[in-house]
């Protein structure tokens, strides 16, 4: 739709103006709120500029964290979320797409049981099925491991789905001029489907690295040793002051730090993102 | 280079539908074939079955001396063409030639050398580094041969290579691959619903109807003497008049067959001629002119030089051996 209009415009202008406003508050109040000394937030205003703590405050939370609330350094909590949001996104993208290789090109008996089942699975998230998956974590000694706080969350039936549906849009000519090349399945696989699905990889490790990161109820949940506390979980426990009032302007530091590595993948990510989103030529 | 054979080929899918029956036909070394008909007589499947991109459900096709029934299509030793070009998307022009040496694991040297020469006589020399999604249909198309060229098979086969080019570039093609199919003396077969792209490539024509044989010959052979209606109305344009011979009973020798067939370039202005027509509508090619009308009920085409005027009204000859005789119920040629 190509208007000219300048009342239009205007009104766009303000309503997507106004719009940023309501997105952006709240990431202002918390930058703002970690710019403070600890006194700033009880006197019943909160403050709207910036205060003359910000070095102080982030300096003491990267270095040594909050030791009342028996969170170990933000570092460390950011290395552990690291991993975790890391292990999670290729470990999904890893399975899903040579499951979704199976499903699609290769004809064995329960074919269309097997995707059935891993759709199923859509309507079974962790938090439905949290009891059993940790009778079954803690069963095999994986709590507080690396591998208990990322395994239970890789199986995924929407990148299985995603690369499903990619790998459909890939004529079927191709395929057969590969196998007239000589390419079998494998090399297939890696030499065909793989490039071609490039940018819906990108995109699907986007979004799923910050899924992995904005993990919260499952890490809460089966890390007891601070060792291997994220950083989503730990602001949670920093938050929780057992006597006396939450450190906001600490809490707020870190949540602007644990901001940090989402905004850097969605940055550097973003082209190939979109292009993986609305590519469809093939 | 070899020949094929194709011996009682058929093909049958799970539900029992039948989509090619007794295929016989045997291929010299070097020649041209194409499988022409109309979409869903099983041309293609023909075609993908030799490929062994089908199975084969019935008979056996040998390439040069081995029975290849049991293969995979890189082991036959042949190179497909395909409609929609199928080039890899994400490589250049030259990964694309070079892509089936490399799983042969022929030498590099031999595949740069086999890259160039295919890229020179084809001329796509300039557009090695680019990928196909920057070159026009007709340059894809020549990627797409040379990809078929490199590998220096036993066998082309294009599956309908041409159709999703503009009518222009067909016939440039069109002379392109029969110079090209001369020049490297490989068996080839190529299918086509395109009467006219199959008359010009073919060394020799395999018209199918059904899923079966209709007629194997040369593209004169076929052309002069169809063994059947349908042969005769589906090769040479315009369609040759196929007429209930019920509708012209005054034409001599027509009485006992079911269908008389007449070429529209056979018939002939004539004072005193046995067939009238009632003209309909006129179509003006050029060269020619095409008037359309009816005699006895029965539609009827005729194409005349394009000079005077038509009246409404004509009276036409033909030469005796023009006429092809049908039988009503089998279609099958009787004269």
């Amino acid at each position: 739709m190509i208007e000219n209009r300048p009342g239009l415009h205007l009104a766009a202008h303000l309503l997507l103006i106004f719009g940023v406003c309501v997105v952006a508050l709240p990431v202002w109040v918390a930058f703002v709120a970690s710019t403070h000394g600890p006194t700033a937030f009880m006197s019943g205003t909160i403050p709207m500029w910036p205060g003359p703590h910000l070095v102080e405050n982030y300096s003491r939370m990267l270095d040594s964290g909050l030791s009342t609330s028996g969170t170990p350094a933000v570092g460390h909590m950011m290395m552990n979320s690291l991993i975790m949001a890391m292990c999670i996104a290729v470990g999904k993208i890893v399975i899903s797409v040579t499951s979704a290789f199976a499903i699609v090109y290769f004809r064995f008996p329960f074919r269309g049981l097997a995707f059935w089942c891993i759709f199923v699975t859509l309507m079974l998230p962790v938090e439905v099925r949290i009891v059993p998956t940790f009778q079954v974590v803690a069963d095999l000694g994986m709590l507080n491991s690396y591998a208990g706080l990322t395994i239970p969350l890789i199986a995924s039936a929407t990148a299985t789905f995603l690369f499903r549906q990619v790998f459909l849009t890939i004529p079927d000519e191709l395929t057969e001029a590969a196998r007239i090349d000589g390419a079998g399945p494998m090399k297939f696989f890696r030499d065909i489907l793989l490039p071609l699905s490039r940018t819906n990889i990108a995109a699907l490790f986007v979004i799923l690295f910050i899924y992995g990161w904005n993990q919260y109820l499952w890490p809460l949940l089966i890390t007891t040793s601070a060792d291997y506390y994220t950083i989503v979980a730990g602001i949670r426990r920093m938050a929780d002051a057992v006597d006396g009032l939450p450190q906001w302007h600490l809490v707020m530091a870190t949540a602007m730090l644990a901001m940090i590595p989402p905004v850097l993948v969605v940055i550097f990510m973003q082209r190939l993102f979109v292009k993986g989103l609305v590519e469809t030529e093939k | 280079m070899a020949s094929i054979t194709l011996h009682n080929l058929g093909k049958l899918y799970a539900g029992g539908s039948r989509a090619v029956g007794d295929v016989n036909l045997d291929i010299a070394d070097g020649e041209f074939i194409v499988l022409v008909g109309p979409s869903g007589c099983g041309k293609s499947t023909l075609l993908r079955m030799v490929a062994g991109l089908e199975e084969i459900s019935e008979g056996e096709v040998r390439i040069g001396d081995r029975v290849v029934n049991k293969l995979e299509p890189a082991e036959r030793d042949i190179a497909m063409v395909f409609q929609n070009y199928a080039l890899y998307p994400h490589m250049s022009v030259r990964q694309n030639l070079a892509y089936g040496l490399k799983n042969r694991g022929t030498p590099k040297a031999e595949i740069e050398r086999r890259v160039n020469e295919a890229a020179e006589i084809l001329q796509i020399g300039p557009f090695l580094d680019r990928k196909p999604r920057a070159l026009s249909g007709g340059q894809r198309q020549r990627v797409a041969m040379g990809r078929a060229i490199v590998r220096e098979p036993a066998a082309f086969l294009f599956d309908e290579p041409l159709s999703n080019l503009d009518a222009k570039l067909r016939v440039a093609m069109r002379l392109e691959i029969k110079q090209l199919q001369k020049r490297l003396a490989t068996t080839s077969i190529y299918v086509t619903h395109d009467q006219l792209e199959a008359m010009t490539l073919a060394d020799r024509l395999v018209v199918l109807n059904g899923g079966k044989v209709e007629q194997i010959g040369t593209p004169l052979e076929v052309y002069r003497r169809p063994a059947s209606a349908f042969v005769a109305g589906f090769i040479g344009s315009p369609a040759m008049n196929l007429i209930d011979s019920r509708a012209v009973p005054h034409l001599p020798g027509t009485a006992h067959a079911g269908m008389v067939g007449i070429r529209p370039e056979d018939l002939t202005l004539a004072p005193d001629g046995p067939i009238e027509m009632q003209v309909l509508a006129i179509e003006e090619l050029g060269a020619q002119r095409l008037v359309h009308g009816t005699t006895g009920g029965e539609k009827l085409t005729i194409a005349l030089p394009p000079e005077g005027s038509i009246p409404d009204s004509l009276r036409l000859s033909y030469r005796p051996d023009a006429l092809h005789l049908f039988d009503r119920k089998t279609g099958k040629r009787i004269n």
